[in-house]
């Protein structure tokens, strides 16, 4: 049995594994694709306190460097529950089972998908989730971003300045990023706003060829011609396997404060997948901190 | 064997006219994922000795990219006898990359 199981292998787990560690506590780190998370997707983190610029996979390899060298084990299994009871919590993944007495859950979050029929076979064909990976496809092309959020804007300002063309499609009539972002973009001669509308409907052969537009005021429909759609309608946390056991708010992130506990004793969240109001990898390390060293400390009294 | 750099000149050679299955590793510098997923496809590549895995840079190759309608990264890309039988975008993990090459 592992004193703790750290479930996601992002900053957040793996701050977490470090502070563990350091408590002289054995830790296993499950995760389910490979070390890093999300911040891999970046090109160059310019926020993160005494690092002016760093890669995303370049922060992710030395963190895990780091963890591992303290003496936390990795396996890559994805988790698909958690038997909480007789003291111990069981977590299972699709090939094993795996004891702890205590459990961190650093599962972070996944793009939002629209939902439309075939937007999965078309991932890679014409749809995507992140502009800053795929956007160099679209040189001198006709693309769209959905979304009303930051990310959606930087897309778009992103991707603007590639395209020949770059419409926003956004079911508000004015957008929740920040005003600065939505000025400049106002200025480029090849940004078209769409406003309050819904993306119904892509049209595709072997590839994206165009997308329905429905507007939900007069019900108007109209088709966009283009070569690629940047998603960015926000993130859903990855705890639907947990849901049983941990309490969870309306929009599925896990109900803890600043210290990390979740409804379960024993099991503690961290990172971008707990109710808060600031997503950045700083925040998340810090999440992984608080919860390692809690769990320490439930360890320690139970 | 080591994963190969694959480039429009000797693409035929290594993976259209290879006798054993080839895996594509489209990817480039700037991708986070993709190097990511570069020491699980050296891992691969060096323990077997059924397919070989090479490697494409896109920011280098746009003609491979046109041809074979590269619009994602990390994309893998299976040949076998010179026509692409599967293809994985994205990151995924070295047991879902082992198995795109056991059918």
């Amino acid at each position: 049995m592992y004193d703790i199981i750290i479930i996601g292998a992002g900053p957040a787990g793996m701050t977490a594994a470090i502070y563990a560690r350091r408590a002289a506590r054995s830790v296993l780190v499950l995760e389910a694709v490979n070390y890093g998370g999300q911040i891999l997707n970046t090109p160059d983190i310019e926020n993160y306190p005494a690092e002016a610029h760093i890669s995303g996979y370049d922060f992710s390899a030395k963190l895990y460097e780091q963890a591992k060298g303290l003496g936390a084990e990795f396996i890559f299994e994805k988790a698909v529950g958690i038997e909480n009871g007789n003291g111990k919590k069981t977590v299972v993944t699709v090939k094993n089972s795996y004891e702890a007495k205590a459990v961190i859950l650093a599962t972070g979050s996944a793009s939002r998908k629209l939902g439309l029929e075939d937007e999965e076979k078309l991932v890679g064909k014409g749809v995507s989730y992140c502009a800053t990976c795929d956007g160099n496809f679209y040189r001198k092309k006709v693309v769209a971003v959905v979304g009303g959020g930051n990310t959606a804007l930087e897309d778009a300002l992103y991707l603007s300045d590639l395209a020949e063309k770059v419409y926003l499609i956004h079911r508000r009539d004015s957008f929740r990023g920040e005003e600065a972002n939505v000025s400049r973009l106002a200025a480029r001669d090849n940004v078209e706003f769409i406003y309050n509308s819904n993306v119904t409907k892509l049209i595709s052969d072997k590839r994206l060829r165009a997308v329905e537009v429905t507007n939900k005021i007069d019900g108007s429909v109209r088709t966009v011609e283009l070569n690629g759609l940047f998603v960015a309608v926000g993130r859903i946390p990855e705890n639907r396997n947990f849901a049983d056991l941990v309490r969870l708010d309306d929009a599925g992130y896990v109900q803890a404060g600043e210290d990390c506990h979740t409804s379960c004793d024993g099991i503690f969240v961290a990172g971008d997948n707990r109710t808060k109001t600031l997503r950045q990898l700083v925040t998340a390390a810090a999440d992984g901190a608080m919860a390692a060293t809690e769990a320490v400390k439930y360890i320690s009294n139970n | 064997m080591a994963v190969i750099e694959v480039t429009k000149n000797n693409f035929e050679e290594e993976v259209l006219r290879s006798e054993i299955p080839v895996l594509v590793d489209f990817n480039a510098g700037w991708c986070g994922p993709c190097r990511s997923m570069r020491p699980m496809l050296d891992e691969l590549a060096e323990n077997n000795g059924k397919y070989k895995i090479v490697s494409v840079d896109i920011d280098e190759e746009d003609e491979l990219v046109e041809e074979y309608e590269v619009a994602s990264i990390p994309c893998l890309v299976v040949f076998k006898n010179g026509k692409e039988t599967d293809r994985s975008i994205g990151l995924i993990p070295k047991d879902s990359i082992a198995a795109l090459m056991e059918d």
